[in-house]
C-alpha cells in the first residue's frame, strides 16, 4: 500500500526518515559509480582508476555504519509501527546489501592490474554488457526504494535472469578457453571471478528489490522462476569440450 | 477457500457473509460475548454506529482509537453500565454466552458480577483490604462460611499478584496503598466474584511505568481464565498485551484483526494513519 | 508594549525588577495584609460577643446555684420525746417519719432561736430539707444537730445585694449568722411557686424527652427522603418542585409550625395538650427540612467513582446506597442534624402555641404526660414577679447552654469517628 503522503504529527520523525532515505540514495549512487569505474578501469587498463575505486570503498563502509546508527536510533526513539517499521527494517538490510555490492566492485578493481598485464581474453568482451545490466538493476532497485514502487521491484527481480544468463555464457566460454589455452588459466580464473562478482551484484540487487517489495506491501515477494542453475552447467550432457 | 483455514493465517482476512457482516479472525474459537449492529445515542448525538464484534476467552482484545471515538462507550455497553446514564440509548444485539443481556429475565446485577469492570482511576472502597475483596462475594452469596470467604480473598489477591504485599495487613485501609497496588486491588476485587469477562477501561493511564508493567504481566497471567477486553490510549500497550485489536474511529469499527498484523501491516488507511502517528 | 510589526511576541524580556513591578508587589502584599487583618478582626469581634454573653450569663446565673442559709439547732431527743433511730428504718419508715411532725419540730426550734417571727425569716418549705435528711439517715433523730436551712426569697435576694430596704435591714441585723451554701435542689426539683424551692429537673427531663422524639422522627425520615431524592428520583419538574418546597420549608418561621401543631395534632388528632409527644412531633416537622437539605448535599458530594465501583461489582442500587453512599455521606448528614437539633432545642414559640407553657410541678413520666421544656421554663420564670426568680432564670439559661454543648459534643464526636474511616 503506497504511503498516503501525509506527514507525521511529530515532524522530527519525518526529518529522520528523510535523512535516512537521502543516505540510502547516496550509498546506492556510490556503489553504482564504483561498478562503472571498476569496469572502465578494466577496459582501459587504467591502474590509477582502479586504485581510486579501492580507496573510495572506505567511504561506502562509513556510510553504511552511519545508516545503521541512525536506523537503530530512530527505531528506539520513535517506536515506529506498520509501514514506518517495515521501511526502517528494509533500510537496515538494504544498506548492508549495498555495502557488499560496493565490496564486489572493489574486488573487481583489485583484479585490474593482473588482467592489464596479459593479452585480452575473448570472454572479457562480454563483461561490459553484463556489468551494464547489473548496474541498471542496482539503480532500479534503489529507485524502487525511493518511490516505494513494488511493481518496479518485481521487475528488477525478473531482470536478474538476464545477468544470470550472461554469467552462464561467460562461464562456458571461459571454461572452454581454459581447456583450449591452458597457459591462460591464471588470467581466465580472474575473469571467472569478475563474472561471478557481477552475478552476485545482480543477486544483491534482487535482495534489495525483495526488501522494497516487503516494505511497500508488507508481504514477501512471490518466488520467481529461477531458470537454469549455474551449478548444473558442467553437468549438461550437451556440452562438448571443443570450441 | 483453503487459504482461510490454513495454519498460516493472514489475520485480516475478513470472513463475511451477507447477513452477518462482522469482522472475525479465522480460526478463533467460539466467542464469550457477541455484539451485532450496536448503536448508542446520547440524546440526539450518535456515539456508536453499527458495531459488530466478538470477544473470546483465549484472546485479550484491545480497543484502540483517538479520543472520543466511542471505545469506552462501547465497553460500557457490555456490562450495561450505560444504564446509569439517563440520556444513553443502546440498541442492537449483545449476548453473553448466547443470552441477550438486555432481555427482561437477565438480572443486571448478576450480569455485572459475570462481566466485571476495572476503571481508569483506581477506586477501592474506603474499607479494609479484606473487606474490599470480600464485599462482592458477600453480596452475591458466593461463600457459605468465613473460611470459604477467606479462601476467596486469598485466591483473588494471589491471582492479582498482590497477596505477598498485603497478606500481613489485610485490615489496613484499601486507600492507603500506592496507585499501582490499588489498581491491582480493584482487579482482585473483580476477580473475587468469579467473572467470565473482565472489562478494563484504560487501567494503566493513571499509573507509573513499573506499576503498568506489573499489571500488563497480570493480564498475561489471567488470560484464558477470563475473557479480557482492554481499552487503551497507549498503542504500545495494546500491542504488548493483546492478541486481537479493534480500531475505532468516530463511533465505527474501522478494523479488527490479529494484533501483530494490525501493527505491522493494517489494511485500512485510517488504521495505518492512526498507529503511525499521522493522524491529526 | 506593542511593536510596530504584526508580531505579537515582544522580543525584549520582561523586566521583573522594574519600579512598576515593585509597586505591584507592594500593593499585593498590602492587600493581603489588609485581608488578613479584616479576617482576624472579624474573628475577634465574634469571640468577644461570645465571651460577653458567657460572662454575663455566668455572672448572673451562678448565684442561682447558691442559697442563703441560717443555722438552726434542733434537739431531736428532746423534741421527739426520745424517739430512736431504729423506729425509722424498714418498710414503713417514710410514713412514720412524716407522722413525726418534723415541720412543727423545725418551726419550734426556729422560734426558740430567732423569736416568734423567726419562721418568717425562712423559706416556707425549709423544713422539707430536714425531713429529706432524716429519710436519708435516720440516725439523726438520736442527736442534737445544727441544720443550715434556706432563708426566704426576699432575704435571699437582699443578701445577694439587690433586695428592698426592709429586707436589707433584716440582713444587717443577722449579718454574722447568714452564710451561702450550694443549692443542690436546683438540679433535682421541678417548678414551684417559691423561688427557693424551684428546680430545673422537670424542664430538663421534658427537653430530653422532646429531643429524643424529635430525633427519632426527623432523622430517619429526613435521611431517607434525602437518599431517595438524590439517588432514585427522576429529574423532572415534579422533583424540582419538591426541592423548592423543602428549601422554603426550612426557612418558615417556627411559630407557624406551632400553629400547624395546634391545628393538626391537638385539634384534629386530639393528642393531649402540653405533652412531650406533641412537642416532639412539631419540632420534628421543623427539623426535617434542614436534615433533608444537608443530607442531599452530603450525598451529592460522594464521588461517583465509588458508586461506579460498587455497581461494577454487581451491587444492587439499594446496596450501593446503604453500603457505600450513606457511610460516606454520614459526616455531612450528622452536621446537618446537629444544626437542626440545636435549633429545635432552643425553640420556644411553637411549643408555647401547643400549650407547653403550663405550670408543671412534677417531672413527666411518659411522653403523653404534661411537660415543659427548658426555653419555655426560662421564659416563664423571666415573667415572674418575685425577684428571686431573676437569678434562677439565668441559672436555667446556663443549664440550657450546657445541655446544648453536650449535645453538640456528642454529635461532633460521632461525626469525627465516621470521618476518619475515609
Amino acid at each position: 500500500m503506497p504511503n498516503s503522503g501525509t506527514q507525521h504529527t511529530v515532524k522530527a520523525f519525518d526529518t529522520d526518515i528523510n535523512e535516512l532515505r537521502g543516505m540510502v540514495a547516496e550509498i546506492g549512487g556510490r556503489s553504482e559509480q564504483a561498478i562503472a569505474k571498476a569496469m572502465r578501469a578494466l577496459q582501459k587498463a587504467d591502474l590509477k582508476l582502479a586504485e581510486e575505486v579501492v580507496k573510495e570503498d572506505k567511504l561506502i563502509d562509513d556510510l553504511e555504519r552511519r545508516i545503521d546508527e541512525l536506523t537503530f536510533q530512530t527505531i528506539a526513539l520513535r517506536a515506529p509501527m506498520a509501514d514506518d517499521l517495515r521501511e526502517l527494517i528494509a533500510t537496515f538490510k538494504i544498506s548492508g546489501v549495498v555495502e557488499r555490492i560496493g565490496d564486489y566492485a572493489k574486488n573487481i578493481a583489485k583484479r585490474v592490474p593482473v588482467l592489464a598485464e596479459g593479452k585480452k581474453l575473448g570472454p572479457v568482451s562480454l563483461l561490459p554488457s553484463m556489468s551494464q545490466v547489473a548496474s541498471e538493476l542496482v539503480h532500479d532497485s534503489l529507485e524502487a526504494f525511493a518511490r516505494r514502487d513494488a511493481a518496479l521491484a518485481e521487475d528488477v527481480s525478473e531482470r536478474d535472469q538476464v545477468v544470470d544468463d550472461f554469467y552462464t555464457s561467460i562461464f562456458r566460454a571461459t571454461i572452454t578457453h581454459m581447456i583450449e589455452n591452458p597457459k591462460d588459466i591464471g588470467q581466465a580464473a580472474h575473469v571467472l571471478f569478475i563474472a561471478k562478482n557481477l552475478e552476485r551484484i545482480g543477486d544483491h540487487a534482487t535482495n534489495v528489490a525483495e526488501m522494497v517489495y516487503f516494505a511497500s506491501t508488507g508481504e514477501q515477494m512471490p518466488e520467481r522462476d529461477r531458470g537454469e542453475n549455474p551449478a548444473d552447467i558442467l553437468a549438461d550432457p550437451k556440452q562438448d569440450g571443443s570450441e | 477457500m483453503n487459504d482461510m483455514v490454513s495454519a498460516d493465517i493472514k489475520g485480516n482476512e475478513k470472513l463475511v457473509s451477507p447477513d452477518d457482516p462482522h469482522q472475525v479472525v479465522a480460526g478463533d474459537g467460539p466467542p464469550k460475548m457477541t455484539t451485532r449492529n450496536v448503536d448508542v445515542y446520547y440524546g440526539e448525538k450518535q456515539a456508536i454506529d453499527n458495531v459488530s464484534i466478538d470477544v473470546n476467552l483465549d484472546n485479550v482484545t484491545a480497543f484502540i482509537g483517538p479520543s472520543g471515538c466511542g471505545k469506552s462507550t462501547f465497553l460500557r455497553c457490555l456490562n450495561r453500565m450505560n444504564d446509569t446514564i439517563p440520556i444513553a440509548k443502546v440498541s442492537g444485539d449483545i449476548k453473553l454466552e448466547g443470552e441477550d443481556i438486555y432481555a427482561p429475565q437477565m438480572d443486571v446485577v448478576q450480569l455485572r458480577a459475570r462481566v466485571g469492570m476495572v476503571f481508569q482511576k483506581p477506586n477501592p472502597f474506603p474499607k479494609s483490604i479484606y473487606d474490599n475483596i470480600a464485599y462482592g462475594p458477600r453480596i452475591h452469596g458466593l461463600a457459605s462460611n468465613k473460611d470459604e470467604l477467606e479462601h476467596i480473598v486469598e485466591t483473588s489477591l494471589q491471582r492479582a499478584g498482590l497477596w505477598n504485599e498485603v497478606k500481613d495487613r489485610l485490615q489496613d485501609s484499601g486507600t492507603a496503598l500506592s496507585g499501582g497496588q490499588q489498581q491491582r486491588l480493584c482487579i482482585a476485587r473483580a476477580i473475587a466474584v468469579d467473572p467470565e469477562v473482565i472489562l478494563m477501561d484504560e487501567p494503566c493511564s493513571a499509573l507509573d511505568p513499573i506499576a503498568t508493567a506489573k499489571i500488563e504481566e497480570l493480564i498475561h497471567e489471567i488470560r484464558g481464565k477470563y475473557a479480557i477486553v482492554i481499552v487503551t490510549h497507549n498503542m504500545q500497550q495494546a500491542a504488548r498485551v493483546s492478541q486481537r485489536t479493534a480500531f475505532f474511529h468516530l463511533g465505527t469499527l474501522v478494523e479488527y484483526g490479529v494484533t501483530t498484523d494490525i501493527f505491522t501491516n493494517p489494511t485500512e488507511e485510517r488504521t495505518r494513519d492512526y498507529i503511525t502517528g499521522r493522524y491529526g | 508594549m506593542n511593536s510596530e510589526t504584526a508580531s505579537t511576541i515582544d522580543p525584549t524580556p520582561t523586566d521583573w525588577s522594574s519600579a512598576a513591578m515593585q509597586q505591584r508587589i507592594k500593593k499585593r502584599y498590602a492587600a493581603e495584609r489588609r485581608f488578613k487583618a479584616i479576617g482576624l478582626g472579624a474573628i475577634l469581634l465574634s469571640a468577644s460577643f461570645l465571651l460577653f454573653l458567657l460572662v454575663v450569663m455566668l455572672g448572673n446565673g451562678f448565684r442561682g446555684f447558691t442559697q442563703t442559709e441560717l443555722p438552726v439547732e434542733i434537739d431531736f431527743p428532746a423534741l421527739t420525746n426520745g424517739a430512736q433511730a431504729s423506729q425509722f428504718e424498714g418498710p414503713n419508715a417514710e410514713s412514720r417519719i412524716r407522722s413525726l411532725g418534723v415541720r412543727d419540730i423545725v418551726n419550734g426550734s426556729i422560734e426558740v432561736e430567732y423569736g416568734n417571727s423567726g419562721t418568717d425569716l425562712f423559706s416556707p418549705n425549709a423544713w422539707t430539707t430536714v425531713q429529706t435528711a432524716i429519710l436519708g439517715n435516720p440516725a439523726i433523730v438520736g442527736e442534737k444537730t445544727v441544720f443550715y436551712l434556706p432563708v426566704e426569697a426576699e432575704l435571699d435576694v437582699a443578701y445577694k445585694g439587690s433586695g428592698n430596704p426592709e429586707a436589707e435591714k433584716k440582713v444587717d441585723k443577722l449579718d454574722d449568722r447568714l452564710s451561702t451554701g450550694f443549692n443542690f435542689n436546683f438540679m433535682s426539683n421541678s417548678d414551684a411557686t417559691d423561688p427557693m424551692q424551684v428546680g430545673i429537673w422537670g424542664a430538663l427531663k421534658g427537653s430530653l424527652i422532646t429531643m429524643i422524639i424529635t430525633l427519632a422522627l426527623a432523622f430517619p425520615v429526613g435521611v431517607l427522603a434525602a437518599l431517595y431524592l438524590e439517588e432514585y428520583a427522576p429529574k423532572n419538574r415534579y422533583t424540582d418542585l419538591i426541592e423548592v418546597s423543602i428549601n422554603n420549608l426550612a426557612a418558615v418561621p417556627s411559630i407557624i409550625f406551632g400553629l400547624l401543631g395546634l391545628a393538626v395534632f391537638l385539634n384534629l388528632f386530639g393528642l393531649p395538650r402540653s405533652a412531650a409527644l406533641v412537642g416532639g412531633l412539631t419540632l420534628a416537622l421543623m427539623t426535617m427540612p434542614v436534615i433533608v437539605i444537608s443530607g442531599r448535599n452530603a450525598v451529592k458530594s460522594v464521588p461517583p467513582s465509588i458508586r461506579e465501583a460498587a455497581l461494577g461489582i454487581g451491587a444492587s442500587p439499594i446496596q450501593v446506597v446503604f453500603h457505600h453512599v450513606l457511610p460516606l455521606a454520614l459526616p455531612g448528614i450528622l452536621t446537618g442534624t446537629i444544626i437542626g437539633m440545636a435549633r429545635a432545642l432552643g425553640e420556644t414559640a411553637p411549643l408555647l402555641m401547643i400549650g407547653m407553657r403550663a405550670f408543671i410541678a412534677k417531672p413527666p413520666d411518659g411522653i403523653t404526660d404534661p411537660s415543659t421544656v427548658l426555653p419555655v421554663q426560662i421564659f416563664l420564670w423571666s415573667d415572674e414577679v418575685n425577684r428571686g426568680f431573676v437569678e434562677k432564670t439565668s441559672a436555667a439559661i446556663i443549664v440550657l447552654l450546657v445541655f446544648l454543648l453536650t449535645m453538640n459534643a456528642v454529635a461532633i464526636y460521632l461525626r469525627n469517628r465516621f470521618e476518619t474511616r475515609w
